[in-house]
């Protein structure tokens, strides 16, 4: 047999990707073939899994579903289908990584911020310039639904306080901290180590400037909870946000998000 | 004077003092700082009203800016 977008068709002997695409989707611009594109002339074997894109079209949620199994090992995208995960601030680390889950398929986004995006936002955050203004919560959420129109994104539009945070994130699988405030920083960890012991955690401290590369390093505090960052590097004058080296511990926390969502917690 | 482990660290303070007032001697804003202490992780009205006693073994995290 031969899969189809949703269909099974029969496999025969000499089958290209043309003929599937004549008989599927005659529309069809791109044809994904076992997750690669293919030209029309390539030659299909038995077991072969075919997805057929119509530039433009949106795909269902199946769809979009099989193509990201296509790329992730298999069993992992049911995994973080399931998941949630919760984010507090969306800045410079909590929208790349919020963009960066959306990519993997997490199925479900709880998206914490207060502010309004701003023009200083945009040398590192991921907002666009026709977003000024909006709230950072609406705005990401709008771009999400861009990238991922499947993944559940729920909106906390104010300003969190360590009191609230259990209220707001119990439920969640794994809670990443993305706040600027150092002060924040440290009242959600300590909440979550007192009142959260099921959740995974992922902090930050020390993202700024344009420092080594591999200072930034994730490290694990204990089950469960890790913190990312150089520890030391804080923003001030004379050592700004970039865009650079925010981002890479951004993608520190999302990898660190998704290893937990997988269930690995080691010490690196 | 007593003894108490700090971080890993063995350090030796002239008296009992609350979590605070180390924090205040070693230049560190509280609001800053996560503290377990014996294994407990202090709530911050804790910091103000918990005294380091003989041999407390004490781990801080501690936040910098920017996100």
């Amino acid at each position: 047999m031969i899969s189809v977008n949703d269909l099974s068709l029969p496999y025969e002997p000499g089958m290209r990707v043309a003929d599937v695409v004549s008989r599927v989707k005659p529309g069809a611009d791109v044809v994904i073939v076992n997750g690669f594109p293919a030209p029309p002339t390539t030659l299909l074997a038995d077991g072969d899994r075919c997805w057929l894109i119509q530039r433009g079209e949106v795909p269902s949620a199946a769809e979009l579903a099989h193509l990201l199994y296509a790329r992730h090992t298999p069993g992992v995208q049911a995994v973080l289908q399931q998941a949630t995960v919760g984010i507090m601030g969306l800045g410079g680390l909590g929208s790349p990584l919020a963009v960066a889950l959306a990519r993997m398929g997490v199925g479900h986004l709880r998206l914490a911020d207060y502010d309004v995006v701003e023009p200083s936002n945009l040398n590192r955050q991921h907002y666009f310039i026709d977003q000024l203004g909006q709230p950072k919560t609406a705005a990401l959420r709008a771009t999400l639904a861009r990238i991922n129109p499947y993944v559940a994104v729920e909106c906390i539009d104010r300003r969190l306080t360590e009191a609230d945070i259990p209220a707001c994130f119990a439920g969640v699988d794994v809670l990443a901290e993305c706040f600027d405030d150092p002060g924040m920083k440290a009242a959600a960890l300590r909440v979550a180590l007192r009142e959260l012991p099921r959740v995974g955690y992922v902090g930050s401290s020390g993202v700024a400037g344009y420092g080594d590369n591999n200072a930034i390093r994730t490290q694990r505090l204990r089950a469960r909870v890790y913190l990312v960052g150089d520890g030391e590097s804080a923003a001030q004058p004379g050592q700004g946000l970039m865009a650079s080296r925010v981002g890479i511990a951004a993608h520190h926390q999302a990898n660190q998000v998704i290893r937990l969502l997988l269930g690995v917690d080691e010490d690196a | 004077m007593i003894t108490i482990l700090c971080n890993g660290e063995s350090r030796r303070l002239e008296r009992e003092m609350s979590v605070e007032e180390l924090l205040a001697s070693l230049g560190l804003n509280p609001e800053t700082v996560v503290v377990e202490l014996d294994g407990r992780i202090l709530s911050r009205p804790d910091y103000a009203v918990t005294k380091l006693t003989e041999g407390a073994t004490l781990e801080l995290i501690r936040f910098v800016g920017g996100g």
